[in-house]
């Protein structure tokens, strides 16, 4: 069964129903007890950051979220939800994240190069991987996905697993170990995005097949 | 680099997908939601449902047909036409749309832009402006093309990105039907003036005038079209093999 954290943040018809098109068990919750026995989490999120972190804490989950994951449950972050994953954001202020992946957020703006790179980065573009990694095994360099955000995660080399280039190189995909960020929407990538969801839904026995 | 974006525009009524010349004399097409799968699966970047019914009854239809469509295509989705309050923006997102987009309602409650942006994000607003030249002066047009509001686009359009609308849809009314291409100084006007993504909507009648608008003007973000890709006049798969050669940033 695949959790979807449910902590009020965003709209989640999509990605249930991406989810749902590849054939996933799908559920949306809140609840720690489910959450804790899920097979697989995505932790979803539109907004702001600080707004999220807080909302987190309030209702307990980012405690049921580091259990979880240090217990080895594969977790996805995706957009607002891989940003979540990291040490701090300075999005309007200063706010600690889940601390799961060395690094922070910032905005996009302080890497941009000229006025022509428009706030947000909206659209689809290329990845470009930097690493291997088991979530993007049916994705190749090049594939373009979904983006729409205006803070990128940096201070995160070891773990970035893919970039997208926006004047700069942003950060798009992150892994550690059995936890996985994209920034970009898979829900929203076509073909491509329901690939990489795929991957992430598949038993880890059935990889080598 | 981030790639062009063409995007079918399905207007929809009672359920099922039309479209007019010059906004006049529309014409029955297809099923809304097989033709946004079909898009999709043959490489839409985005697909922009706009919603022309006058009726509660259709009103709901149209949720209904979103709805399906949300369950079984997955790229993004625009969803305009009937948008006054923030309850509409409610509505329809909750159905599955990604962005909102926003027209005579806007002009009806200058306020609406800015409501709607702090609670989901700039980035689910779009503007949509219909423009016609009145004397020589870019004029927005409300009410389907209909009605001259009087004021002039250029200062409208930034001032409902200063709200915060994340997008703008530019309507040429002088190009639209008219399949000679699209309207290059009215878009460069409008990308000279904002730096949100602009989308070109208004002319497009072959190949040629996608890469003309891309090349000519590249603070355009993305081609908006409806009937010739609903009639098939033009394949947005041989399209995008024709921007991929003449080296625009495409998704293929």
């Amino acid at each position: 069964m695949v959790a979807i954290v449910d902590y009020g943040v965003g709209n989640l018809f999509s990605l249930k129903s991406s989810l749902a098109a590849i054939g996933a068990d799908v559920v949306v919750t809140a609840d720690k007890a489910l959450l804790e026995t899920a097979d697989r989490i995505i932790l979803p999120g539109v907004g702001a950051f600080g707004d999220a972190a807080q909302k987190l804490r309030e209702s307990g989950l980012d405690r049921v979220l580091k259990t979880v994951a240090a217990n080895g449950t594969p977790l996805l972050g995706i957009c607002l939800g891989m940003q979540l994953l990291f040490e701090k954001s300075y999005e309007y202020g200063e706010h600690e994240g889940l601390g799961l992946i060395p690094g922070s957020v910032k905005p996009i703006a302080d890497v941009l190069p000229s006025n022509d790179y428009k706030i947000p980065h909206i659209g689809w573009n290329p990845l470009i991987f930097k690493q291997e990694n088991d979530l993007f095994r049916y994705i190749q360099n090049g594939d373009c996905v979904y983006f729409v955000h205006s803070y990128y995660a940096t201070d995160c080399e070891e773990s970035t697993v893919a970039t997208a280039e926006y004047g700069a190189e942003l950060t798009a995909a992150v892994a550690r170990g059995n936890v996985y960020g994209c920034q970009f929407h898979p829900e929203k990538s076509g073909t491509v995005g329901l690939n990489i969801l795929r991957a992430f839904i598949e038993p880890k026995e059935n990889v080598s097949c | 680099m981030i790639t062009k974006r063409i995007i079918p525009c399905l207007d929809v009524r009672d359920g099922r997908v039309v479209k007019g010349v010059n906004f006049e004399g529309l014409h029955d097409v297809s099923s809304p939601v097989s033709l946004a799968k079909y898009y999709s699966d043959n490489g839409a970047d985005e697909l922009v449902f706009y919603d022309i019914t006058a009726s509660s009854d259709g009103r709901k239809l149209f949720t209904d047909i979103l709805c399906e469509t949300a369950k079984s295509v997955f790229i993004p989705l625009t969803v305009g036409g009937g948008i006054n309050t923030v309850a509409d923006f409610d509505r329809v997102l909750k159905c599955g749309a990604d962005k909102v987009s926003v027209n005579s309602g806007a002009i009806r409650n200058p306020d609406l832009i800015a409501e709607a942006a702090k609670l989901y994000g700039d980035q689910c607003v779009v503007l949509s402006v219909d423009i016609k030249r009145v004397d020589g002066v870019f004029r927005v047009f409300a009410k389907g093309g209909r009605e001259n509001t009087g004021m002039e686009a250029i200062e409208w359009i930034k001032r409902c990105v200063g709200n915060g609308a994340g997008e703008v849809v530019v309507n040429s009314i002088d190009t639209d039907g008219v399949k000679q291409g699209f309207d290059l100084p009215m878009l460069k006007a409008v990308c000279d003036a904002v730096s949100v993504p602009v989308i070109a909507s208004g002319g497009a009648g072959k190949i040629e005038d996608f890469i003309t608008l891309f090349q000519t003007l590249p603070h355009v973000d993305a081609g908006l079209a409806a009937s010739i890709f609903h009639f098939g006049e033009v394949s947005i798969h041989d399209l995008k093999q024709h921007m991929a050669t003449a080296k625009i940033p495409t998704r293929l």
